[in-house]
């Protein structure tokens, strides 16, 4: 049931409270906040800076313009309503498509105008985003979701986490929604999380509720095959997030477009810390790794730098295969 | 970035609170805990004179903190009195005026003192000498006999004030002592022979303490000082030494009692000894406040019970770090559990649980329903207060009708609090399920009954309110928890399955 500090320390887990006073409030200047916990502001940011992110379909800024929510997602077959300011993955809709005047979830489950109408009106005044403030509601288009990852995933869209510490990609994981998470990719709420190598972009290991698991539970599918396709340009979009910000420790979530490959969906100033569980590894030799680095080195360079330092061998794959002596 | 600054800041806010906290309690004798039992010493004391028709003037000498006893109150009862209490080089004194009196007079003045073993003398400034002290004959002859004998026999100001006034007791009296007696007092004959001998004395008025005592008169001795020391003289067996139970009334060589406009003046003591808890002597402690013993005490007694809550709180937030950082507890708001425990403390325990789960139960209900009706946040939030308060409403009539008066508190609980926990544990249920719910509404719970039990907990109070000084332990406390960067308790469990590999 439990374990003690000095076993977690061997194993460089990093804790809440490290988190917080080592990495977040030393290298995340407060004044940077705003541009991540405002989804809208790091859109236009990420565009300004050429990376590529869902097309935004509108924003809704106040009440009145709540009834015109029909009217701007009917050309698209897909959409995304999500809370500019919110947390946590709270707040996030998605539509999968429209029939009628029924929006059908990535569940099947069917709403009408007016539950989207009070969704936005929910956002508007406030209810998902940090301390209550008022809120704008950001459209996006549904993303064209990469098909052959689709057998790993239950309904809603995979998305890749992947730390950017001082620019350099430190661990990843990808997020699998599952029928528990109600088609949304955060592990608190039930998604499979699995640990990628940041050096070949393969799967190392899964985990659900904090325990680990080799197979999706709803798809039945193993993880271990799992490859994340365009790795590279992936981790060159991740790490630029941090001039785009300069936010020193940084959770940023992509996920694969068919067509667009990668794209910046959104940014996380305080990311978790379930994603040492994913990668059965805690952060802290590759963060005390990267604070020795000097300063002032391109995102190749940096990419190049973290893959050459933090690859890894899939626990997944080494079932199957005879271990070959080093 | 050196750290330094941060540990010095919270090393000095450390030692000066437990410097002031220790300071009050050297100082002003308060206990450590709330259960000691003090003595207190209630002493009145009777003025009664024959006022002559015309204005009046009475000044009489009042007690002062001293070695063995701390003044906590005092009061007059002096009816057309005009009065005040003044402090100059004659000690203390109250001074009751009136215009116009005829006939018997009484004036009243009561003093509680509180027995304070620790506390110390009083700074006692030696009385010039007095100044060409002239004998008549032919007691000039009996008084340098006097003096030259017993100046032979001794060494030193006390000794010689012992041999002195032995002289003049009663089974070795000599012919020059009892003639001398036969024209002085025997207190200021002393004195003003120890001042021709070149020693510093001065007579005092001191007061026996004796329970349930009634019309004790004061007692006078003679106070002899050795340079800065000094030492009282029983002056009538010559025995050296304060008794303990001796209380200084006057102690600056001054008339205890002087009346003008009035004749017959005589004044008499009675007195009676009782415990009471430290606390309450502590609380009537006379405020004499400067920066460094500031104290609550200073405030109207409305104003202190307020402060007593108040300072509470920062235990409350004590203990919601402790478990948020240490443990990892997952709460409904940050501090919401300290009001809630604030909360308890007014309704107790039990009342307060069942009444805190029947409101967030039946608001939670009645919210589902709001849910469905699609409105704006900020009328939603206002409809649960008002349900809230309806809700309250009805518990308060339906517990007063079945006689359970203690669901009467249930007012306590601060609503608009209640509504946003309410608000915030319904999104958490629509969002995350109920186990969720159950987690954070749990872990608010957990935290505001230990927060409840800290809070309540007499010596804690006791400790809060008497020592200002331990808020600035708190607060370096809690600077020191906000610096901790080591794992949380259930981390431990969480982080579980990575170091099982």
């Amino acid at each position: 049931m439990w374990t003690t500090p000095g076993r977690l320390r061997a194993k460089g887990i990093v804790g809440m409270n490290r988190r917080n006073i080592r990495y977040i409030g030393r290298y995340n200047d407060r004044r940077l906040f705003p541009l991540v916990d405002d989804k809208l502001k790091t859109k236009l940011l990420a565009k300004e800076y050429g990376i590529t992110t869902p097309a935004l379909i509108g924003t809704i800024k106040s009440q009145f313009e709540v009834k015109g929510v029909a009217r701007m997602v009917a050309p698209h077959p897909g959409f995304v309503i999500k809370p500019a300011k919110g947390s946590g993955g709270k707040g996030i809709l998605v539509i999968e498509r429209v029939e009628g005047d029924s929006y059908i979830k990535p569940s099947g489950a069917s709403l009408n105008h007016v539950d989207i109408e009070r969704h936005v009106s929910n956002i508007l005044s406030g209810l998902y985003s940090l301390g209550g403030s008022p809120d704008v509601a950001v459209v996006e288009a549904l993303i064209n979701f990469d098909e052959s990852l689709s057998v790993y995933t239950y309904e809603g869209v995979p998305d890749i986490r992947v730390i950017i510490f001082q620019g350099y990609p430190v661990m990843a994981m990808m997020r699998l929604s599952t029928a528990a998470s109600d088609g949304k990719a955060n592990l608190h709420q039930g998604a499979v999380g699995v640990g990628l190598d940041i050096a070949s972009g393969g799967a190392l290991r899964g985990v659900q509720f904090d325990r680990s698991r080799s197979d999706h539970p709803d798809t039945g599918h193993e993880l271990a095959s799992l490859q994340i396709p365009g790795w590279q340009t992936l981790l060159e979009l991740a790490a630029g997030c941090f001039e785009m910000t300069g936010l020193g420790y940084l959770g940023t979530d992509m996920v694969l477009d068919r067509d667009q490959g990668p794209m910046l969906l959104e940014l996380n100033a305080r990311p978790g810390l379930a994603i040492q569980m994913a990668n059965g590894e805690g952060l802290r030799p590759r963060l005390d790794l990267i604070e020795r680095q000097p300063p002032g080195v391109s995102v190749e360079e940096r990419v190049a730098f973290a893959q050459r330092h933090f690859a890894r061998r899939g626990e997944l794959q080494a079932v199957e295969q005879v271990p070959c002596p080093a | 970035m050196s750290r330094l600054p941060f540990y010095l800041l919270v090393g000095a806010l450390m030692i000066a609170g437990i410097a002031l906290s220790v300071h009050r309690h050297v100082q002003f004798e308060v206990p450590w805990t709330p259960g000691e039992q003090r003595q207190v010493w209630e002493i009145e004391a009777q003025v009664n004179f024959t006022a002559q028709g015309g204005p009046a003037m009475v000044d009489m000498a009042l007690p002062s903190h001293q070695q063995g006893y701390r003044v906590l109150t005092e009061n007059t009862a002096s009816p057309g009195y005009g009065l005040s209490f003044l402090e100059d080089e004659r000690g203390r004194r109250a001074q009751w005026s009136i215009r116009q009196a005829a006939g018997s007079q009484l004036l009243y003045y009561s003093v509680q003192l509180l027995v304070a073993p620790d506390a110390r003398p009083p700074q006692s400034r030696r009385p010039e000498l007095q100044e060409d002290i002239v004998w008549e004959r032919p007691y000039d002859t009996a008084a340098t006999q006097v003096i030259e004998r017993a100046w032979q026999r001794s060494a030193s100001p006390f000794t010689f004030a012992r041999e002195l006034i032995r002289d003049f007791s009663d089974d070795r009296q000599s012919e020059n002592s009892r003639l001398l007696l036969n024209q002085f007092e025997r207190a200021p004959l002393l004195v003003r022979l120890l001042n021709d001998a070149g020693v510093h004395a001065r007579a005092v008025s001191g007061l026996m303490l004796e329970d349930g005592r009634r019309r004790q008169s004061l007692s006078t001795w003679v106070q002899v000082f050795d340079d800065d020391r000094w030492s009282l003289f029983n002056p009538v067996t010559g025995e050296q030494g304060r008794p303990n139970n001796l209380l200084m009334w006057e102690d600056s060589g001054q008339a205890v009692l002087e009346v003008q406009g009035g004749t017959n003046s005589s004044i008499s003591f009675s007195m009676i000894q009782h415990n009471q808890p430290a606390a309450a002597a502590v609380r009537n402690q006379l405020a004499n406040d400067t920066l460094i013993n500031f104290s609550i005490h200073s405030l109207p007694l409305e104003e202190q019970a307020l402060f007593q809550t108040i300072l509470l709180i920062p235990i409350g937030a004590l203990v919601v770090v402790l478990l948020r950082v240490l443990i990892g507890i997952k709460t409904s708001g940050t501090f919401m559990p300290v009001l809630i425990a604030l909360a308890f403390i007014q309704t107790t325990l039990m009342t307060g649980l069942i009444g805190f789960l029947l409101i967030v139960a039946v608001g939670l209900v009645i919210r589902s329903y709001l849910s469905r009706l699609n409105l704006l946040l900020v009328a939603r939030v206002s409809a649960v207060i008002i349900t809230v308060i309806a809700i309250i409403s009805l518990f308060s009539v339906l517990s007063y009708r079945f006689g359970l008066n203690a669901g009467l508190t249930i007012t306590f609980f601060p609503m608009i609090i209640l509504s946003w926990t309410i608000e915030r544990m319904s999104i958490l249920w629509e969002e995350e399920g109920p186990k969720e719910v159950l987690i954070q509404g749990g872990g608010s719970l957990l935290t505001a009954v230990l927060a409840y039990l800290a809070m309540n907990n007499p010596w804690v109070r006791h400790i809060t309110f008497n020592f200002l000084g331990v808020q600035m332990i708190l607060m370096s406390l809690i600077l020191l928890l906000g610096n901790y960067t080591g794992y949380r308790l259930l981390e431990l469990r969480r982080f579980k399955p990575v170091t099982e590999d």
